[in-house]
């Protein structure tokens, strides 16, 4: 890769070696390791989600009219705007990364703390869905309150079918599942930003702060997925 | 046949002994470190295996003596002593009860019984056990690595474990689990048992779990001494690699389902509740697409120590080396698209009970390479009747029986009536406990002096091991027969008619746990300090990268990376006259 060339660094770009763990012969044999070990584990987060969307497409086949209703309830437009807030710090964690093998140190801070922010931005309107939601009966389960619910439907023009604690059971677990997803990014983000501020990251040791981007993309890509199957039923 | 001759020649002359004399006895890694500390933070493969070798066996004798108190109770055909049981505890606790009174909990008591024997075994003990204990001290030292790629991560996972253990034992103080260990709904969702805590700890175990497979298959990806192709490696470590790849790919699914039937417990979303516009089918879907693969981590670990014990004492290159490693891996391919044979009377439909039958099947294929090939190892071996081995044979013996009558269980019409019966509590015992317990003895044998550098009694190991293949086929090998004959499982009280029957099963029984915890003694005997007799390095000649270090091992495992030229199977001894065909 070029970024490994020291041609092509800026001046100002920082280079700090990679600290090499006592078990490990050569460097790229440990980077290889972190990195093969994170892909692993991605494939681990991917089936138990896939666990859910599975359950998802039963209950769906199970009772059609009733998704299709309930989710005309779930605020397309504050959805959307998640979306567009996971996809642009993806961007922006993608940025960190480059600038780590660049040796940018002030680039992988700022890229870090605009991730770190387009996080809370998103747990902050996931949390307004959800007070929301809570406001007018539409709990998980057997505490949904078909009454308030079925009211707050009809002052939406929606007529509410079948058993819709069924979908918001399984809009609360899987929402939040992702949303726990999203705060142990947060701590992850945390942790690589501290690191880079102390100067550790550079074009010969980036590892942790790839990983930790290839963690929050499967979040992100987890949410593009979410969206659509729960906000834009069909 | 002749190729393989050839290529095996090729593949350079056989190793020798490469332990170095001539260099002083470095102290190993028991030495290397002293204190508490240094177990507790070690980020040391080979006290890690020593640590879940422990801990696997204090779960071993709970989930054992749950067994022998249920055992006692089906001497006979109504209830009594487990109502004398509760009636005694009652008393102790200082608020005596009648014996009538007592009778009546007493089949809660029993249902208890047998889910910790099942789930304590299933997720503590056999899981656990093969991966943990001699995967962890093995692996590296088969692979010619310093540690496990990631230490750390190593050390979580065995604090993981602990900790998902301690929501076990607290289901148990806080009155024990009813559900049996399949958990299966609406029963779990609606039972007054601790379902919660018990599935949480079944959850976190599952987190240890995927840690250690995530560990094990980056290990053997990145940290194989230079030469160890991935044909010269140990098949233990086929097996374990096959095993790690199951447990990555199937346990989050458990995490999920577990999740979901937690939140079905507290928050009643209704998905796997028909009271409530589920469907309790999806549960046992969810539930066997990992329970059915992890049947499959449970006995491919026990394959791989089977491999090394039959080919190390026979003197035998292994017959069919590629063949046994490429069948572990498509066991696990295999493993995951036979989960509904748990399901044909569970109202899926007719096609798909028959695809899943077929597909079951096809699992028998790849297993019966390996019993094969164990097999043709032995023929013509110097075959040495220690004790490892005669776990090894045990094991063929035992192994064979419960995979076959896996093809009886398979089968859509038969399995309609076997369905529930002791059949399947037979066959399962004899895959498991026959399977992968016997082999894990037998590698506890065979690894014994290089775990801890003492040899045992060879004498008292044979009686131990008469014990336990006496006692395992006592108590198991008429419960085909009584299933057959209709007695179903899981039942506290039964009709007259199975009661000989069910008094051979717990006389085998209590000679199996005799067998094992004279087994426990006398290895724990060979540790004290005046046994100071000196056991080589390699005592049994085994050819693979483990023996060529010290025993036990010295803390970084070897003095310098070993380099690999050849085969883990290559014997100094072997006999290459030509008599013995295919090496």
């Amino acid at each position: 890769m070029s970024s490994h060339d020291a041609k092509a660094m800026r001046p100002g770009a920082i280079d700090p070696p990679m600290p090499l763990a006592h078990h490990f012969d050569t460097p790229g044999q440990q980077a290889g390791s972190a990195k093969f070990g994170m892909w692993v584990f991605l494939a681990t987060e991917i089936l138990m989600f896939s666990g859910l969307f599975l359950a998802y497409f039963v209950v769906r086949m199970l009772y059609p009219e009733m998704v299709l209703s309930s989710h005309e309830l779930l605020d397309k437009t504050m959805g959307g705007v998640n979306t567009v807030v996971l996809l642009t710090s993806s961007f922006t964690m993608a940025m960190a990364v480059r600038a780590a093998q660049l040796g940018d140190q002030k680039g992988v801070v700022r890229n870090i703390i605009l991730t770190i922010l387009f996080a809370f931005v998103f747990m902050g309107v996931k949390y307004v869905e959800y007070t929301g939601k809570f406001a007018h009966g539409i709990f998980p389960g057997k505490y949904f309150d078909y009454v308030a619910a079925g009211e707050y439907a009809r002052e939406h023009g929606h007529v509410l079918a079948g058993k819709p604690h069924i979908f918001f059971g399984l809009y609360f677990v899987m929402t939040g599942l992702h949303g726990v997803h999203v705060l142990a990014g947060i701590g992850v983000l945390t942790w690589v930003l501290l690191r880079a501020r102390k100067g550790e990251f550079g074009p010969r040791y980036y590892a942790p702060v790839e990983n930790v981007g290839l963690y929050w993309h499967i979040v992100d890509l987890v949410w593009i997925f979410l969206f659509p199957l729960l906000y834009l039923v069909r | 046949m002749a190729n393989d001759k050839e290529k095996s020649k090729s593949e350079g002359e056989p190793t020798e002994s490469k332990v170095d004399t001539s260099r002083p006895r470095e102290p190993s890694f028991y030495e290397a470190q002293k204190g508490w500390k240094s177990w507790a933070f070690t980020l040391d493969h080979k006290r890690l295996g020593v640590m879940y070798l422990l801990s696997t066996m204090i779960f071993f004798f709970i989930a054992g003596m749950s067994a022998i108190l249920f055992r006692t109770e089906l001497l006979t055909p109504q209830g009594d002593f487990l109502p004398w049981l509760n009636q005694q505890l009652a008393g102790m606790m200082g608020q005596p009860i009648s014996i009538e009174e007592a009778a009546a909990q007493s089949g809660t008591t029993y249902n208890k019984l047998f889910t910790v024997h099942g789930a304590v075994m299933v997720f503590l003990v056999i899981i656990p056990s093969v991966p943990g204990a001699l995967g962890n001290f093995l692996l590296p030292l088969m692979l010619g690595a310093k540690d496990v790629a990631f230490p750390r991560l190593n050390l979580a996972s065995f604090w993981i474990y602990s900790l998902g253990a301690i929501f076990f034992l607290y289901t148990l103080f806080m009155g024990g689990l009813d559900t049996g260990w399949t958990f299966y709904t609406p029963y779990s969702t609606n039972t007054g048992t601790a379902v919660i805590s018990a599935t949480a700890g079944a959850f976190i175990l599952g987190f240890s779990s995927i840690l250690t497979g995530i560990n094990f298959m980056v290990t053997i990806h990145k940290m194989r001494a230079p030469g160890m192709t991935w044909y010269r490696m140990p098949l233990f470590v086929w097996a374990i690699y096959a095993t790690a790849v199951i447990q990555v790919l199937a346990t989050p699914v458990l995490a999920i389902t577990l999740l979901l039937l937690m939140v079905e417990r507290t928050l009643g979303i209704g998905i796997f509740d028909p009271a409530m516009g589920g469907d309790p089918v999806l549960f046992q879907h969810f539930f066997w697409f990992y329970s059915h693969p992890a049947v499959y981590i449970m006995i491919l670990p026990g394959f791989g120590i089977e491999s090394e014990l039959i080919a190390v004492h026979s003197r035998k290159h292994i017959f069919g080396y590629k063949a046994i490693a490429l069948s572990s891996v498509a066991i696990a391919i295999i493993s995951f698209v036979v989960w509904g044979h748990h399901m044909f009377v569970s109202g899926q439909s007719e096609l798909a009970g028959i695809v899943f039958s077929f597909l079951t099947f096809a699992v028998a294929v790849p297993t019966a390479i390996k019993v094969f090939s164990w097999v043709a190892t032995l023929y013509k071996g110097s075959i040495a009747f220690n004790t490892p081995m005669l776990y090894g044979l045990m094991f063929l013996f035992t192994f064979t029986i419960g995979g076959l009558t896996g093809v009886f269980l398979g089968t859509l019409s038969v399995d309609v009536h076997l369905h529930d019966t002791y059949f399947v509590v037979a066959h399962f015992h004899y895959v498991m406990m026959g399977g992968t317990i016997i082999a894990f003895i037998g590698g506890i044998h065979h690894w014994w002096p290089k775990m801890f550098g003492k040899m045992y009694h060879e004498g008292s190991a044979k009686i131990g091991a008469l014990l336990v293949f006496v006692g395992f086929n006592t108590t198991f090998f008429n419960q085909f027969v009584m299933g057959g004959q209709g007695m179903p499982r899981r039942y506290y009280t039964y009709v007259p008619q199975f009661q000989e029957q069910h008094v051979l099963s717990t006389i085998g029984a209590y000679i199996l746990a005799v067998g094992l915890l004279w087994t426990a003694t006398y290895l724990l005997y060979s540790l004290r300090k005046s046994n100071d007799a000196p056991v080589a390095d390699n005592p049994w000649g085994g050819a693979s990268l483990e023996w060529q270090t010290q025993s036990p091992p010295i803390e970084h495992n070897f003095h310098d990376t070993p380099r690999v030229t050849t085969g883990p199977y290559n014997f100094p001894q072997i006999d290459r006259t030509g008599e013995v065909d295919g090496h």
